[in-house]
């Protein structure tokens, strides 16, 4: 069954490419249909199940439908007539290369590589007159056919082909089981065993159908369907010669190599241990008088220059193509415009971005949000869209690019936009308090609050108002952030941000009494110098920086981590302005220490998770360097500055545990 | 049984029952060496704020960041001091690396089952949980600390668990 479906898809298909077949609509809808099907047959045949023969009944018929309404007696060019004209017979020649042919030729690909070709005798047994048609039309994609002679019992063919004898056997024995087909690489002379008179009949018969191949071809779809349900070859020798031709084209494919994820985890990690080393040696190396040790200084420089490359290499191995995500959306977005009923062309850009691939696997779900987003409330139905004259169909554009040290992936659609009314009213019916004078990107922000949807109505596409926070959520713990833009009119930009690779981070460096501490780069706002007539006090306890016209809390580093022997007054020490989760806030530390990108360490490979702090990185010499988790570090604060509340309060007893 | 086998099966039982000894104060422990990964200096340790006393921070083992435990704060002994002699103990327990404070390594002894006799209850600070037995030496007794399950213990909050208090 899936052989017959997937023969007729195979050779409508071909006529497609080779422009015989123009794609409509309807058509492309019955492929994608098919390819479903298939996906189904495959999966009931895994479970041992039966396959729900009805729809497969039915899509074969709509198959050969479109197959002869579309070919019908229309003459299409000769096959062979496309092929390169073969070259010298060399029968010693050795095997071609194996390539990613075999496959190709199954489907019928008829660009032979003209590379040797060589004259092949190939002998069947006990093959039907019509399966005999049949394989000769498949042998007519690898090469000329030379005479043809025998009748049902042995029936023999010459072909001079550049193919290898196990690719033919392979794409035959599709078709008839491989202890019918012998194929012999013949000298010359083979030629001379074929009777002419004996053979005529037969050869009259075939030959017809070689010339005339625009009808034969057009026919052929059909005809292999039936002619493989005759034949039906046992399940065995099927899956061997497939499984032959599969590795055949896997044997071409010696460009890559599949790895798994941990070895090249450990080398990015031996990579990393060798930097930290490197630059040890540097830092010791560069006390040193450069004039009695110039060699060593030189070979320093060296050696920086080469780990640094060695780094990004390795880096790069990682990096897998934004293609990867932005291939599954054309099946996706074509779908669900159907059900919506809406027009949509969906334009991909910077497909060749690359992004580490553990980001890329957990980007997915949150685009795929996005754009089902896009296309229910974003684009307009096509009569809306020329009432408010744009052009019926819309456009989804998915854009992947490098900014920086960043990759910037944006969803764009030049739909409605969103509709700030609409926000405010719903975010004033959820309680929120909003001020009169509220910028748009602020109403913008609101769309990401938990259980928010300005849909009137909820739709099994999106509408339920879980779907904005998840993305959000899910972005900020890959480390980046979402914006959004919008016009009213003419349509929204979800940008997300995201830093190129988690194993390295931009971080500031900053020192609190005697440790030093990582704050992630992309979350420090500006650093200042607290001055006293800044600084108010709230409720006793807590306490707030103002910063042009904005009053922010100042969190205490030494208070969150207790650290001994740090600078106590607030005027002393420096405030660093963080960003993370939405938050913001003033982080007093003693001193800035500079920039410099680190290599991120687990905490919980060995360890557990430790509140207020996301990984660590180890440092130029040697020693390890937490690095703050600002959104986190605002919670353990919390926490903190409660208990020590209620401490005081309740003159509580209990001593806390350093 | 054949000779050969019987042979690798003694070799497997004297392996298993090798133990590293450890002094903590005037106390000897001992672990068995299968667990242990490595022996080093204690230095360079980053401290880790709102953990346990006991839990002195994480350190860098080429590359790796590896908890290091003081097992004298554990149990409580008089006297932590480090210096030169201070030495950590990389163990290797439960896919994780760990590293343990001691006052000093010893030696590595070789125990026979007969040798070893059930731990007594104990008190609170160490249960006979952890304890593979008491090994008896000559006049030395070892302590036999089952290191796995101390460290993996849940009052050691090395390791996270699904509920922890808020």
């Amino acid at each position: 069954m899936l052989q017959e479906t997937t023969h007729i898809l195979e050779n409508l298909l071909d006529y497609t490419r080779r422009g015989e077949l123009t794609l409509r609509r309807d058509i492309v809808d019955t492929f994608l249909e098919t390819k479903d099907m298939l996906h189904d047959q495959l999966d009931a045949y895994r479970n041992g199940n039966e396959p729900d023969a009805e729809a497969f009944e039915r899509i074969c018929r709509i198959l050969q439908q479109i197959a002869q309404d579309e070919l019908g007696l229309r003459n299409a060019v000769s096959a062979a007539a496309e092929k390169p004209a073969a070259a010298p017979t060399e029968a010693a020649k050795p095997e071609p290369e194996p390539t990613p042919k075999a496959e190709a030729e199954a489907s019928g690909d008829s660009e032979t590589a003209a590379s040797g070709t060589r004259q092949l005798t190939i002998t069947l047994l006990g093959v039907s007159a019509k399966d005999r048609e049949l394989l000769v039309d498949e042998l007519k994609h690898f090469g000329d056919i030379g005479a043809q002679s025998g009748d049902e019992a042995r029936f023999q063919v010459t072909l001079e082909s550049s193919e290898s004898q196990s690719d033919i056997e392979a794409v035959l024995c599709f078709i008839i089981e491989p202890e019918q087909l012998q194929i012999e690489a013949s000298a010359a002379s083979a030629n001379a065993d074929v009777e002419s008179g004996a053979a005529e009949p037969v050869q009259a018969s075939t030959t017809t159908a070689a010339e005339s191949a625009g009808e034969s071809t057009g026919d052929s779809a059909p005809g292999s369907a039936t002619a493989t349900t005759a034949a039906k070859p046992p399940a065995a020798g099927g899956a061997k010669a497939k499984a032959a031709a599969k590795a055949k084209s896997k044997g071409g494919e010696s460009g890559t190599i599949r790895v798994p994820v941990d070895k090249v985890d450990q080398i990015i990690n031996l990579v990393g241990e060798l930097i930290i080393t490197q630059s040890m040696l540097e830092q010791t190396a560069s006390e040193m008088d450069i004039v009695s040790h110039g060699p060593l200084v030189n070979g320093m420089n060296l050696l920086q220059r080469n780990a640094r490359d060695l780094q990004e290499a390795v880096m790069s191995v990682r990096m897998m193509p934004m293609d990867y995500v932005f291939s599954r959306f054309p099946r996706l977005v074509r779908d669900l415009a159907d059900k919506l009923g809406k027009d949509v062309e969906l334009v991909t850009e910077g497909k060749s971005t690359e992004l580490d691939k553990s980001l890329i696997e957990r980007i997915i779900d949150p685009l795929t949000h996005l754009v089902r987003n896009s296309l229910d409330h974003g684009l307009e139905s096509p009569e809306k869209r020329e009432a408010a004259g744009k052009s019926p169909t819309g456009r989804l554009t998915l854009s992947a690019q490098h900014q920086g040290g960043n990759i910037l992936i944006e969803v764009i659609d030049d739909g409605a936009g969103l509709s700030r009314d609409r926000i405010l009213a719903k975010a004033r019916s959820n309680g929120l308090t909003i001020p009169d004078n509220i910028s748009d990107d602020d109403v913008w922000q609101m769309i990401f609050a938990p259980g928010f949807s300005t849909a009137e109505q909820v739709s099994d596409v999106s509408g339920r108002g879980v779907g904005m926070d998840v993305v959000k959520r899910n972005i900020q713990e890959m480390g980046g952030h979402v914006e959004i833009m919008s016009q009213p009119g003419k349509g929204t930009n979800t940008r997300i941000v995201l830093p190129l690779t988690l194993a390295i981070l931009d971080g500031m460096s900053i020192r609190c009494g005697k440790e030093t501490f990582l704050l992630p780069l992309n979350a420090v706002l500006e650093s200042l110098q607290p001055l006293a007539e800044d600084i108010y006090s709230m409720a006793g306890d807590d306490q707030v920086l103002k910063v042009r016209d904005e009053y922010l809390p100042i969190i205490t580093l030494h208070h969150a981590l207790d650290i001994p022997g740090a600078k106590t007054t607030v005027t002393e020490a420096i405030a660093v302005i963080v960003q993370g989760e939405g938050r913001r806030y003033a982080l007093l530390v003693d001193d800035l220490i500079g920039q410099q990108q680190v290599v991120v360490k687990n905490l919980e490979t060995n360890y557990r998770r430790v509140p207020g702090i996301s990984a660590a990185t180890i440092l130029g010499d040697g020693s390890v360097a937490l690095i703050l988790d600002i959104a986190d570090l605002h919670r353990l604060d919390r926490r903190k500055s409660q208990q020590r509340h209620k401490a005081k309060h309740h003159h509580s007893v209990e001593v806390q545990p350093a | 049984m054949t000779a050969q086998a019987s042979v690798a099966a003694i070799v497997s039982e004297a392996a298993s029952n090798e133990y590293l000894v450890f002094s903590l104060g005037d106390e000897e422990y001992a672990v068995d060496i299968l667990k242990v990964q490595e022996i080093r200096g204690y230095e360079n340790v980053t401290r880790i704020a709102n953990v346990p006393e006991f839990i002195k921070g994480v350190t860098n083992l080429r590359g790796v960041i590896v908890p290091i435990i003081d097992l004298r704060l554990k149990f409580h002994l008089e006297n932590v001091e480090y210096g030169g002699q201070t030495v950590v103990i990389v163990v290797n327990v439960a896919d994780r690396i760990v590293g343990i404070v001691v006052d000093g390594v010893s030696d590595v002894m070789s125990l026979t089952p007969d040798q070893i006799k059930p731990a007594p209850e104990f008190g609170v600070t160490l249960s006979s949980d952890y304890l593979n037995g008491i090994g008896s030496l000559d006049d030395r007794m070892l302590v036999l600390v089952d290191i796995e399950k101390l460290l993996t213990h849940e009052e050691m909050q090395l390791v996270d668990r699904t509920a922890t208090q808020g």
